[in-house]
């Protein structure tokens, strides 16, 4: 008897964490500005290292598919956890049975499928526009959902300062993701970078993401394949556990 | 229901502090079956923190609380799959529609989809939503969106409803339509917590009320008992034909407290027939007409303002 309210109990969860990702994808992610920004704030950075230099546009994909990666699934989750303050939406969340967990991890998945859904975009712009192949379709996927779990994740990471104001956790969120960009391969590789930059994008999640996208896209990386998976998943864990668990201590703040 | 399920609350040493300052302080009651259970106190006396320990929304530091037999901390899933919601802000989703809103909180409670839809719709033509029921809340009043998270509170078909004060701010037809279905829900089974500002509606609505202040419960029981137990806050009230300053009026023998209310006097007292035979001979002896003469029980706003005041003073 018990066993079957814990397992009731486990099958409620999964469904809460699917209605909330639902929600946060009807409410927060499907807005014209959202989309556009999405797929218009990598595509801008990507022209403006692109022109002028004497380089294939081609080799620029991968950087450009993980910056896509990187920016849109962690995009709206820092800021959907103060506008529900804001509206006390979240104390009616927290309500419901349904754990913070779940509603973390409800945020967590809407970000994941919003980032590998506008991530497509320049992937279709590298094989349909610019020819390019995929060498191991099987790292490729691996390296995608990893990728935007791990980034999605680090979005309610950044969502867990308990303010009602979302500019202030964008600032943060911005202070934060924007560094990353620049030191972790997107538009030079990591071998090519200086020693200094080498060390310091070891600490950046998304160098594991350029360098699986590179492997299987252009048949060069830095670092083992199993370690950049293994390396995305431990962040993904880090993420999880200090997200959750500073959203659980600042919750009785919020409300 | 389960064999250990006794009360549809039953509270225990529950406290909370913010800090340094104790919010609630080891209160303990409970709330029968079926039961409409008032929650009365001034601003910052610690409703709305009760409240929240008691929907699962905020952690007790101290006691427990039982929601329909379950532990609010340890079965919390339990006990909030057998409670109905309304807080003291209309909290739906201003970007969905009423619809929308209904459908999510159904789906968070685990209602099946078909009695989902089929709930939906009777509790939005019960509250007279059901011709707007596809356009974004964002465009309802504050009467309607107070009606749509009652329908969002009833979704679930819960055992107990708890409400923060729901009337608060709203049009007369809205909070008497309110009003009226709180009390059908409770003829049909359902307990009632409800915290209150207006006395009044404690008075018509609770079997019970409970007054807080400072964290603290000061009294527990039906308005009635209530009422009775403080005669000393029984009044005369009486308007005369001319104007009349109050500083006389206390002078009188037997009155303890006058106040002023419109183009009368309300004259406190603990024996009624001594001050009104000494108030018709002191408009005898000045030429006085009255025009209207009548005796007051206590009013539970009387006893709500005496507790509170006795309260402060010790």
């Amino acid at each position: 008897m018990k066993n079957y309210k814990v397992h009731n109990k486990l099958i409620h969860e999964l469904k809460g964490i699917w209605v909330i990702a639902k929600k946060d994808i009807h409410i927060y992610y499907l807005k014209a500005p959202v989309l556009i920004f999405g797929i218009v704030f990598p595509c801008f950075l990507f022209l403006a290292f692109a022109f002028g230099r004497e380089v294939d546009p081609a080799s620029l994909i991968p950087g450009l598919i993980g910056m896509t990666l990187f920016f849109t699934a962690s995009s709206v989750g820092p800021i959907i956890f103060p506008w529900e303050t804001r509206g006390k939406t979240l104390e009616r969340l927290v309500s419901c049975p349904v754990s913070i967990q779940s509603i973390l991890l409800g945020d967590v998945l809407a970000g994941f499928l919003f980032g590998i859904g506008i991530s497509l975009v320049p992937f279709l712009l590298g094989i349909l526009g610019l020819g390019m192949n995929v060498d191991n379709y099987l790292i490729l996927i691996l390296a995608i959902l990893l990728s935007a779990l791990c980034f999605s994740s680090l979005g309610v990471l950044l969502s867990s300062p308990p303010t009602d104001n979302p500019s202030n956790v964008m600032m943060l969120s911005n202070l934060v993701r924007l560094p990353l960009i620049f030191i972790s391969g997107i538009f030079i590789p990591i071998d090519q970078l200086p020693t200094g930059g080498q060390i310091t994008s070891l600490f950046s999640p998304l160098s594991y993401t350029t360098d699986l996208l590179r492997h299987t896209l252009q048949g060069s990386h830095c670092y083992p394949i199993a370690l950049d998976l293994l390396l995305l998943l431990v962040f993904t864990g880090v993420f999880l556990t200090f997200g959750i668990g500073l959203h659980k201590m600042s919750l009785a703040k919020r409300i | 229901m389960t064999m250990r399920q006794k009360f549809a609350i039953k509270v225990e040493g529950l406290a909370k502090s913010y800090g340094n300052l104790l919010a609630v302080d080891h209160i303990s009651f409970h709330v029968e079956d079926h039961e409409i259970f008032g929650f009365l106190g001034p601003n910052g006396a610690g409703k709305t923190t009760t409240l929240r320990m008691l929907t699962g929304v905020l952690k007790p530091d101290e006691g427990k609380a039982e929601i329909m037999g379950h532990d609010i901390s340890r079965e919390s899933f339990y006990a909030k799959m057998a409670m109905g919601i309304v807080p003291e802000v209309a909290n739906a989703y201003i970007d969905l529609s009423a619809w929308n809103n209904l459908m999510l909180i159904g789906e968070l409670y685990g209602v099946p989809k078909q009695r989902r839809r089929g709930k939906a719709s009777e509790l939005l033509r019960m509250f007279e939503l059901y011709e707007r029921k596809d356009e974004k809340v964002k465009g309802f009043s504050k009467g309607m969106k107070q009606r749509l998270v009652l329908c969002m509170a009833l979704i679930n078909d819960p055992q107990i409803l708890f409400l923060d004060e729901p009337t608060a701010g709203l049009d007369v037809q809205s909070a008497r339509l309110i009003r009226n279905l709180i009390g059908e829900l409770n003829e049909g089974g359902v307990a009632v917590f409800l915290t209150t500002h207006n006395i009044e509606e404690a008075n018509q609505m609770c079997h019970r009320v409970a007054i807080i202040n400072y964290g603290r419960i000061v009294v527990i029981d039906s308005p009635e008992n209530l009422r009775q137990t403080f005669r000393s806050v029984q009044s005369v009230e009486v308007a005369f034909a001319r104007p009349l300053g109050i500083e006389t009026l206390r002078k009188i023998p037997g009155v303890d407290m006058v106040r002023k209310m419109g183009d009368k006097f309300r004259l406190y007292t603990d024996n009624q027939a001594k001050v009104i035979d000494n108030l018709v001979d002191y408009a005898r002896a000045k030429n006085l007409q009255i025009i209207t003469l009548s005796t007051l029980g206590p009013s539970l706003e009387d006893v709500f303002v005496k507790l509170t005041e006795d309260h402060e003073k010790l």
